[in-house]
């Protein structure tokens, strides 16, 4: 079996976001970036997958500009054998994503794509659902364990109330959700040989996609400061409250 | 001095992550060895970084070292139980025969063979290394060594020790370094064969021991080097052990750097966050300045290291820049905290007794001060 793992470079999860001054975004010039962390989960799941052996070839790739292929190279000391970076710097929308990621998987016939569920910069929830849809192949989202036998996949999925197991007939698409392991630290020995694996770079135009953004941004503002609470005294004025003053009820 | 070396750092991170402020209270409480810290960071081949590729380790520099080091005490931890591992090991891969190095590095480098006992210091002989008393003499086809070491770090915790001892009289060479000799003494093979290993308390959970030898019969080619020639061999490696240990300190300033901004900010008096106030705020701010100074310091005697030239001030000056940084950081993050800085569940407590430490070891400051006076300055010796 291939695999292809989907990366994304994100703002790394400790660093407190600060909104531009200018509306426009938020602040990413001298900010620490990291791999998002349900793709760690993906590059781990797959690792996993190669290591016992049910995998053959684990390919990580990632879309974005220069900083990208330092993500791409974190895959490859967690275990990927090789990667590919479509460099672009436009701003990726997920259906951008998701039509890159086609033609690279036209390209390289994986049986298996795995990515995070959300990215936390813009936690979209998008691109492997429109990937799944656009390829024409199963998906199994929000996955906290992977099963398989011949051609198939036993996805167990998160879902309100409970979980779903649902077995989808190969190639699928696969996204992670935080429980369905827990990410290594690609040990020092790793790193090194990372620095040595391919990563093969190519542009949108080459995979003949056109990435233009569709929407547009018209302001990005910090949330509304919280107020500081109360202490109320008895039930009867907690009710009152909550219908005169917040009404909620 | 341009690699900033993200990717390793961000996985020492990773690992240290799983050993928050909790773990390391715990061991201070009870006086225990990181074992399990220890263990993830041999797994994770950090202490084989300056092993030559062909030994199994990584070829990399102090530069990649200090990184790795400066990230354990960043994230709140402590490097001391196993930063000798790192650096020990560099007398045997400098002056060590052929056969040495292929009997102990790869293991080194693995982690299935500690090395990380350093007998130098004595009880009558500290800074001056050349009145050492140990002494080995050889008859046949080993050496018998009798004296005693102190403060003779991890020695419970290693199973090779580099030994310094006496092979001739102060007074029969030319100068009174020479008749210094380095051995390699197999450790579990030496306990109760004359080998003796007493724990020492201390004001920080520091796994430090006195070692007493009687009557210690160790292989002739334990020897490491020519004899007499031992004190040479060992000094470049306290170059590269002092930007290491600078490092840690850069990593503890940056620590209580962090920790007392971030307390500033959230801790309300008079209804107002105390940073607000600049009795509080210029001495972090002072803090940081200073401490970004020690670190250009110990980047630039990393970076004359490892490319192989003389770096005896910048690697003195950088300890000493550092480990003044780092104290005086938490001399501040203390007084930021005030009473609740006392409390042991901040931490700030533990690192401010932890960061102390290095005023005085490896090297004190004074020594470095008069190092500096007599061998950058030109000022006549002062003792």
């Amino acid at each position: 079996m291939k695999i292809m793992v989907a990366v994304k470079r994100v703002i790394d999860y400790n660093v407190k976001i600060r909104v531009k001054n200018d509306e426009t975004g938020v602040e990413t010039a001298n900010v620490k970036m990291s791999m998002n962390p349900f793709d760690e989960i993906a590059i781990e799941e797959g690792v996993r997958l190669a290591e016992a052996g049910t995998a053959e070839e684990l390919v990580a790739v990632s879309m974005g500009g220069d900083g990208t292929q330092e993500t791409i190279r974190t895959a490859l000391a967690m275990g990927a054998d090789r990667g590919i970076h479509v460099a672009s710097d436009e701003a990726l929308e997920p259906l951008a994503v998701a039509k890159l990621l086609k033609a690279l998987a036209d390209k390289e016939s994986p049986d298996l794509i795995i990515l995070g569920k959300q990215a936390i910069d813009d936690d979209s929830n998008q691109t492997g659902q429109m990937l799944a849809a656009l390829l024409g192949w199963s998906q199994g989202t929000f996955a906290s364990k992977l099963e398989f036998d011949g051609g198939h996949v036993s996805v167990t999925r998160e879902i309100d109330g409970g979980l779903e197991t649902l077995r989808l007939a190969m190639p699928a698409v696969i996204t992670t959700d935080l429980r369905l392991n827990t990410p290594r630290y690609a040990s020092l020995p790793n790193i090194m040989k990372a620095k040595k694996k391919t990563i093969d770079q190519m542009s949108p135009e080459d995979l003949g996609v056109d990435v233009t953004p569709r929407l547009t941004t018209l302001k990005v503002v910090e949330p509304a400061k919280r107020e500081a609470g109360v202490m109320v005294e008895t039930v009867e004025e907690l009710l009152d409250k909550l219908k005169n003053e917040a009404k909620v009820i | 001095m341009n690699e900033d070396y993200s990717d390793i750092r961000s996985s020492v991170r990773s690992l240290c992550a799983g050993f928050p402020g909790e773990y390391w209270r715990r061991l201070d409480a009870n006086r225990e060895y990181p074992a399990d810290f220890v263990a993830a960071m041999t797994e994770g081949g950090f202490l084989g970084a300056l092993i030559p590729e062909q030994y199994g380790g990584s070829g990399l520099g102090i530069a990649a070292a200090s990184a790795i080091l400066e990230e354990v005490h960043l994230s709140g931890g402590n490097a001391a139980a196993c930063h000798a591992q790192m650096y020990i090991m560099g007398t045997v891969l400098r002056h060590g025969s052929d056969a040495q190095k292929q009997k102990y590095l790869p293991g080194i480098a693995a982690g299935n063979i500690r090395l990380q006992a350093f007998g130098v210091s004595e009880p009558s002989s500290g800074t001056d290394t050349a009145a050492l008393t140990t002494t080995a003499v050889l008859d046949g086809d080993h050496y018998v060594i009798n004296g005693q070491k102190v403060w003779t770090s991890r020695a419970e915790y290693s199973d090779l020790m580099l030994l310094l001892a006496r092979t001739a009289p102060i007074g029969e060479g030319k100068r009174r370094h020479d008749g210094l000799s380095v051995f390699l003494v197999d450790m579990q093979a030496s306990l109760g064969a004359g080998l003796e290993v007493r724990p020492i308390k201390t004001m920080i959970n520091h796994a430090t021991t006195e070692v007493f030898f009687d009557n210690l019969k160790v292989p002739a080619e334990s020897l490491i080097g020519e004899a007499g020639a031992g004190f040479k061999y060992i000094l470049d490696g306290m170059n590269a052990e002092r930007i290491m240990i600078s490092a840690e300190c850069v990593g503890d300033a940056r620590w209580f750097i962090r920790k007392a901004t971030d307390y500033a900010n959230e801790r309300k008096v008079f209804g107002r966050p105390i940073g607000q106030n600049q009795g509080i705020q210029f001495p972090i701010a002072r803090a940081y300045a200073e401490c970004e100074a020690a670190a250009l310091m110990s980047q630039k005697a990393a970076a004359i290291f490892d490319a192989g030239k003389a770096c005896g001030p910048e690697a003195n000056m950088a300890k000493h820049l550092a480990a003044e940084a780092s104290w005086q950081a938490a001399d501040m993050c203390l007084q930021t905290f005030g009473g609740y800085g006392f409390a042991e569940e901040y931490d700030v407590e533990r690192k401010f007794r932890e960061t102390r430490l290095y005023q005085i070891a490896p090297v004190s400051t004074n020594l470095i001060l008069s190092y500096i006076a007599e061998h950058v300055l030109g000022l006549p010796r002062s003792f």
